[in-house]
């Protein structure tokens, strides 16, 4: 109320006009150099001597309409991929954290197990893990093994599952021990602890990486390729080798970039929100 | 007698914090701990709350030995209130919730009546129209009620009390102390870690100095505070006037 009544003195209206033409300055010269550089790029990529050749093979308007829509196709797969993949992943990933936070000598082995698969399969690539799964396990020929794209996605879970329990377990011991001892304090058994108290701090805490990884996950899904079904990378893979044309590698490319900006923009939106939360409190 | 610590010690690696302490508390009685920061005064509190280990000794509640290995923590805990200087309310969840959590969890009484009780609380100690509030939205002062509350609608036998004014704002310690006089014509058992001389002198019943981890000298307010025997007493009263806090 009184902010509107207040009149800004001569000093404080010098600042603000000072304060308003470094801005003006300041959007001019961002332009000025954007420009700049915008330009120089351009004449760099267009100026190169084989630069035909180049937008022939990579850029052909024509060849990206022919294979959009089977790309599109492809994509589709990849999306639903992505989502099952990465609520699986997220669950075993938040199951492995939960294991190894297991006290008592019983759970010894369980302990074992799960920091063994977590140090595994953060060090072993994905590559292989798809090669093992998508072609080792039908190599046992034994009854009711599910298709290639499910051992593929498999694969995708056993390898994400790893890095995201980690992230997980990062959360979990970030929660301040005298939030331990509050609830301890109040007689919660260690179980009901981990339940009410840790692990639901621990995962507000850990959504921003685990969203970035969410996003690693969006780009890994195209390697399931590699175990056969057609996915976006596969489709653009058949239209290169058709047309001996690399433009359809770069139609899935763009159409994966746009793929993952929400999946960005959310991650970003929920990292700010924890920054701000954090300022706020305490 | 309520609480009885018997030859309580307790170390860190080489650092002896308790040393052969003894201590006795009967029911309806508030003891003040006071001592220098490192006298083992908090230390004492998280092993009666079973919160960390003795490594000699014997401490009892209602006669039961509860450092036996074989004795469950939980359980005893469930008779122990505690709260801690920096109130370590829960941030995730309401006050309300904070309160709840433990009757319903813990003691499995029915969400109605815990509901109600913990809403009677806050209206005793001026919060009602926090109940829904995060902690965060909540002075320290009001923080601090509310852990005390939360700690209250367990119904202890016994509340531990752990220099819950040091991180408060002067002009804040006095609301959380007025709650626990109100506390002690209730007759609650406390035991209080503190800097508060005058606070100490008010409420308590008997005062103990704890020097390196032993009990230097206890007796009634008046005589440890205005007459102490120990020259180590009157020295540890010295710095304190000379500070400005008694």
């Amino acid at each position: 109320m009184s902010d509107q009544l207040h009149r800004p003195s001569e000093i404080q209206r010098g600042r603000i006009a000072y304060r308003r033409r470094q801005t003006i300055r300041s959007v001019l010269l961002a332009a000025l150099s954007t420009a700049v550089v915008g330009v120089l790029l351009a004449v760099a990529v267009t100026g190169a001597p084989g630069w035909d050749r180049v937008r022939q093979s990579f850029f052909s308007p024509e060849v990206a309409r022919r294979y959009l829509p089977d790309i599109l196709e492809g994509l589709w797969l990849n999306v639903r991929l992505l989502v099952v993949c990465a609520v699986l992943a997220l669950a075993l990933g938040l199951l492995i954290a939960t294991l190894r936070t297991l006290r008592g000598p019983v759970f010894f082995p369980v302990r074992a197990m799960a920091t063994g698969y977590t140090y595994t399969f953060r060090g072993l690539p994905l590559i292989i893990v798809i090669y093992l799964m998508a072609f080792g396990i039908p190599g046992l020929r034994l009854q009711g093994t599910p298709g290639v794209l499910v051992l593929g996605g498999a694969a995708l879970v056993v390898t994400y599952g790893a890095y995201l329990a980690e992230v997980f377990r990062a959360g979990i011991e970030s929660v301040h021990p005298s939030q331990l001892a509050a609830a301890r304090s109040l007689g919660l058994t260690y179980r009901q602890t981990m339940r009410h108290v840790v692990l639901p701090q621990a995962i507000r805490r850990v959504a921003p990486p685990l969203l970035n990884d969410t996003v690693a996950l969006q780009k890994d899904v195209g390697l399931v390729s590699l175990a056969g079904p057609i996915d976006a990378v596969r489709a653009a893979q058949i239209g290169v080798a058709q047309d001996a044309n690399y433009t359809p590698y770069i139609v899935a490319g763009v159409l994966f970039v746009l793929l993952a900006l929400p999946l960005i923009g959310v991650t970003d939106w929920v990292t700010l929100r924890a920054a701000r939360r954090q300022s706020a409190g305490a | 007698m309520l609480l009885s610590c018997e030859n309580v010690r307790k170390t860190f690696g080489a650092t002896v914090v308790l040393d052969d302490l003894s201590l006795a508390v009967d029911e309806h009685q508030v003891v003040a701990l006071i001592g220098a920061s490192g006298s083992g005064k908090s230390t004492l509190l998280r092993c009666v709350n079973l919160l960390t280990g003795i490594d000699d000794g014997t401490i009892r509640l209602d006669g039961e030995d509860i450092t036996d290995p074989r004795v469950d923590p939980d359980r005893v805990r469930q008779r122990i209130g505690m709260v801690f200087q920096s109130y370590n309310l829960f941030p995730h969840m309401t006050v309300l919730r904070n309160i709840t959590l433990a009757p319903e969890r813990v003691h499995k009484r029915a969400a109605a009546e815990i509901r109600a009780q913990a809403l009677e609380w806050l209206g005793r100690v001026g919060l009602a129209d926090k109940a829904d509030s995060y902690p965060d939205r909540l002075s320290g002062g009001q923080q601090q009620r509310v852990a005390i509350v939360r700690a209250l609608v367990n119904s202890p036998r016994l509340l531990l009390l752990d220099e819950v004014t040091s991180a408060l704002d002067p002009e804040l310690v006095g609301e959380v102390l007025t709650m626990i006089r109100g506390l002690k014509d209730e007759g609650m058992t406390m035991v209080l870690a503190t800097h508060e001389m005058g606070f100490a002198r008010q409420v308590a019943d008997r005062v103990v100095f704890l020097d390196g981890g032993r009990v230097l000298e206890e007796g009634p307010p008046e005589q440890v505070l205005g007459d102490p025997t120990q020259a180590r007493t009157r020295q540890f009263l010295a710095r304190i006037i000379e500070a400005g806090r008694l």
